[in-house]
């Protein structure tokens, strides 16, 4: 059973240092070496919790990033190297699933979930806001109103213009 | 004896919890029975709070007979952590929990006088069952108390990383914010049951979101801060699953702070906000969960061991089931509320609840989906560049909205009108960010719109805040007149959103240009890292409590004038085995200098060298600073007569 500061500990046990820039791994080239750093951190260290091998001092990480800038000392592209470490260690060892299959319920979820709200959103703002425009009565009766003539919309005769809603529906 | 004692103590507050939620159901209609209820429910967190006393007293004397205490402290230890070992192991850390939980019966019980009868009968009855849930696991599944046959003569001591003055207070802040909610879950189930969710529910319901969204806000930046420091490479924020529990409760309960306003001010959003307040309960017994259970480390792990996992499964699943359940029967007969234009605060409101909602699905999904994955035999990961690309754009896109809320007006708003206020706001933003692209090397064009959404939620704030006060219109008398009468509420929101804007301009500044540079140095050595120049003038030996450490003495300089004297140790913990690194920070402004003293090797000629590392973290106080004025705000607003309204009304009659 894990627990919370043993599992803080689990975390960062092995990361008390961004291992990454240890100068005694480092490429030669200046910009290979940023390429290779910036491949780490996208790169999980795989015995490690939820760790890039940027991050990780575990052997395993060392190994990953050894491998890493061998190839792109080898010219190697980034994604030909995501597909040998994917090949080799499986999914999880990319912290950036890729965008395919399952995995797009994953990425298009929130965008779903904002969409779906401001649709609501949309929906109660239209349906409640919708305000009909004043039929030539109340035109008239308004205009009426604003000269300062007594109203008699509500006097008794003129009132049951429309019928209550249930009526009918009782039996 | 006292283990013994704490152990039936936590037994009689599970007794009392029980009777606290069979009064206070009962007592709805009669006042005898309700009282019972409020007896119970003080009870049960007296007897609780006895409970965790022992515990911490049992810590102190170091009892190794108690298997909690030889698990996880040693009598080598400070005082101080091993009051703090008291909550860092699962044991403790429930009994933590569920002295919040009772505490916050209590407070509803003390502080509730105000409230209507039955609605707060119904609260303390829902507070009661959650209590029961908890307790029973402590009791019977997880208890803190339990003795060891053989006493061992020496503990295991708290893992080194965990002795640390921020993790020591951390839990208890997390805690208290997590299980704030708690109260927030009891009022929406009463209010269902009640059948009425309205302005007065709403004004009842925002103050304890409040408190426990300030409390969550300061226990995440301390667990930050401290990962800053202690973990010697200066990241703040790791995305990492244990983080993520604690973010998602603390983005449910900022989304419910704004709809609960506009449940209270125009009686609208009554069902969504009973939903936000169910909601971010159940993240907070979700992060309880994930984090309790061993389900992170592995869904095999978790199988491995999985009494205790499941049984706090039950319980979320039980509680959060019955929330949701009790909301969809009773949810479509709630009154309907006011109408709005779509141009208007509660538009925005609901907008800025969309993109939180949004932002919030983010993290639950890149939280649970390698877990579902490795569930169904897949092996997908998901890590801080997921996140990245899918959080920060929703938080941008709700940094841009965000200023325009305040200005716009309740049912009806004028957009232009509140571009004409902000538009100044808008034009020094972009000339930041422009500023930023020219002036500041190497170029990052994404990190100088991140300046300009910083700096237009500033502006932004104090453009209201101009608008409030009729600032540059009004002559100076009136305006102080306006400023210093404004409701602390008010304030409390301009801070909190100031507060937003100055971490963004931290993070953002932190994160495009932070200088690293990490050599191996002799004595006497030096490296650069941009116009910084550090020299390692020597290492010595330091002993602390219980460790043995290397010290190193080392000097910044900057053209030639010291900037930085630092002496971060490598500390050994010979009781577990591990090497810790405390690094030296010296603070330059905003800046901060971060030291680093690494393992030591050997050269070529066989004399030591040491692995050093040194870090700029431009602007990088202001990543912390920016929440704690997010928390002020909520203390400011907290304060406000208006939440105390209720109270002070009482006051007036008594006097």
């Amino acid at each position: 059973m894990k627990r919370l500061p043993q599992l803080f500990a689990a975390l960062f046990a092995t990361l008390s240092l961004a291992a990454a820039s240890d100068p005694a791994e480092r490429l030669p080239d200046p910009a290979q070496e940023a390429r290779a750093r910036h491949l780490f951190q996208e790169i999980r260290c795989l015995v490690c919790q939820n760790e890039s091998i940027d991050d990780s001092e575990a052997d395993l990480a060392h190994d990953l990033r050894q491998i890493v800038r061998e190839q792109i000392r080898a010219g190697r592209t980034d994604r030909e190297i995501r597909d040998f470490l994917v090949a080799r260690y499986g999914q999880f060892v990319l912290l950036k699933p890729p965008f395919t299959g399952g995995n797009l319920a994953l990425w298009l979820g929130p965008f779903a979930v904002l969409l779906l709200g401001g649709g609501l959103l949309v929906l109660r703002v239209r349906r409640q806001s919708v305000v009909d425009p004043l039929s030539a009565e109340e035109e008239q009766r308004l205009a009426a109103l604003l000269a300062g003539a007594p109203d008699d919309t509500f006097a008794p005769e003129r009132r049951p213009k429309e019928k209550p809603a249930d009526d009918g529906k009782v039996t | 004896m006292f283990a013994e004692l704490g152990a039936f103590s936590v037994m009689l507050a599970l007794v009392l919890a029980v009777l606290q939620t069979g009064f206070s159901f009962g007592g709805t209609k009669r006042q005898g029975l309700a009282g019972a209820g409020e007896g119970a429910a003080i009870g049960s967190f007296l007897a609780t709070a006895l409970s965790f006393g022992l515990l911490i007293h049992a810590f102190i004397v170091s009892d190794f007979s108690v298997a909690n205490v030889a698990n996880n402290s040693h009598t080598a230890k400070p005082l101080l952590y091993k009051i703090a070992g008291a909550w860092g192991s699962h044991e403790g850390s429930i009994l933590l929990w569920c002295l919040a939980l009772t505490g916050y019966g209590a407070a509803v019980a003390v502080f509730g006088k105000g409230l209507p009868h039955s609605l707060k009968s119904r609260v303390l009855g829902v507070q009661g069952a959650l209590g029961v849930l908890f307790l029973a696991y402590t009791v019977f599944a997880s208890s803190p108390f339990a003795r060891l046959v053989d006493a061992p003569v020496e503990g295991a001591s708290l893992n080194p990383l965990l002795q640390d003055p921020a993790l020591a207070v951390h839990p208890p802040f997390l805690y208290a914010g997590y299980v704030g909610f708690s109260v927030v879950f009891s009022f929406a189930l009463a209010g269902l049951m009640e059948g009425r969710i309205d302005a007065a529910w709403a004004r009842w319901v925002r103050p304890w979101t409040l408190a426990a969204w300030t409390l969550l806000t300061v226990g995440i930046t301390l667990g930050s801060f401290w990962a800053y420091y202690e973990l010697g490479w200066g990241g703040w924020w790791f995305w990492d699953p244990v983080e993520n529990a604690s973010f998602m409760p603390w983005l449910a309960g900022a989304a419910l702070l704004h709809s609960a306003m506009v449940t209270e001010k125009r009686g609208a959003l009554g069902g969504w906000t009973v939903f936000l307040a169910l909601l971010a309960f159940t993240f907070s017994m979700l992060g309880a969960f994930l984090v309790r259970s061993g389900v992170l480390t592995s869904v095999h792990a978790f199988a491995v061991d999985p009494r205790r996992g499941v049984l706090l499964l039950t319980i979320m699943t039980l509680a959060a089931g019955s929330g949701f359940g009790l909301f969809a029967w009773r949810a479509p007969n709630l009154a309907k509320g006011g109408v709005f234009a779509p141009i208007s605060r509660e538009s925005a409101m609901v907008l800025n609840n969309i993109l939180l909602t949004a932002a919030t699905a983010t993290v639950l999904f890149g939280t649970l989906f390698p877990l579902i994955s490795e569930a169904m035999g897949g092996t997908a990961g998901v890590g801080m560049p997921y996140f990245n690309i899918t959080f920060v754009p929703l938080m941008a896109l709700t940094a841009l909205v965000l200023p325009f809320g305040p200005l716009l007006a309740w049912k009806r708003g004028d957009v232009l009108g509140a571009l004409q206020r902000l538009w100044i706001a808008a034009v020094i933003a972009a000339v930041l960010a422009v500023a930023a692209l020219a002036l500041v090397q190497p170029r990052h064009a994404l990190a100088c719109i991140g300046l300009a959404l910083g700096g237009w939620l500033i502006l932004g704030a104090l453009a209201e805040l101009a608008e409030r006060t009729r600032a540059f219109r009004a002559p100076g008398p009136e305006v102080l007149r306006r400023l210093t009468g404004l409701p602390r509420g008010a304030w409390g929101m301009t801070l909190a959103h100031m507060g937003l804007g100055v971490f963004a301009l931290g993070a953002t500044f932190e994160t495009a240009w932070k200088l690293e540079a990490a050599e191996v140095l002799g004595q006497g050595r030096s490296l650069d890292f941009g116009a910084y120049h550090l020299t390692l003038d020597s290492v010595g030996g330091a002993e602390g409590p219980n460790y043995l450490a290397e010290r190193g003495v080392m000097t910044v300089t900057r053209g030639g004038r010291v900037v930085c004297r630092g002496e971060p140790e490598r500390r050994f913990y010979p009781t577990g085995g591990q090497t810790t690194s405390e690094v030296a920070i010296c603070a330059r402004g905003l800046d901060q200098i971060y030291l680093v003293l690494g393992e030591r090797r050997a050269d070529a000629k066989g004399e030591p060298v040491w692995l050093v590392r040194a870090y700029y973290n431009p602007w990088v106080q202001l990543i912390f600073l920016g929440p704690l004025l997010m928390a002020l705000g909520g203390l400011m607003s907290l304060s406000d007569r208006r939440l105390r309204l209720a109270v002070g009304r009482r006051r007036e009659v008594a006097a």
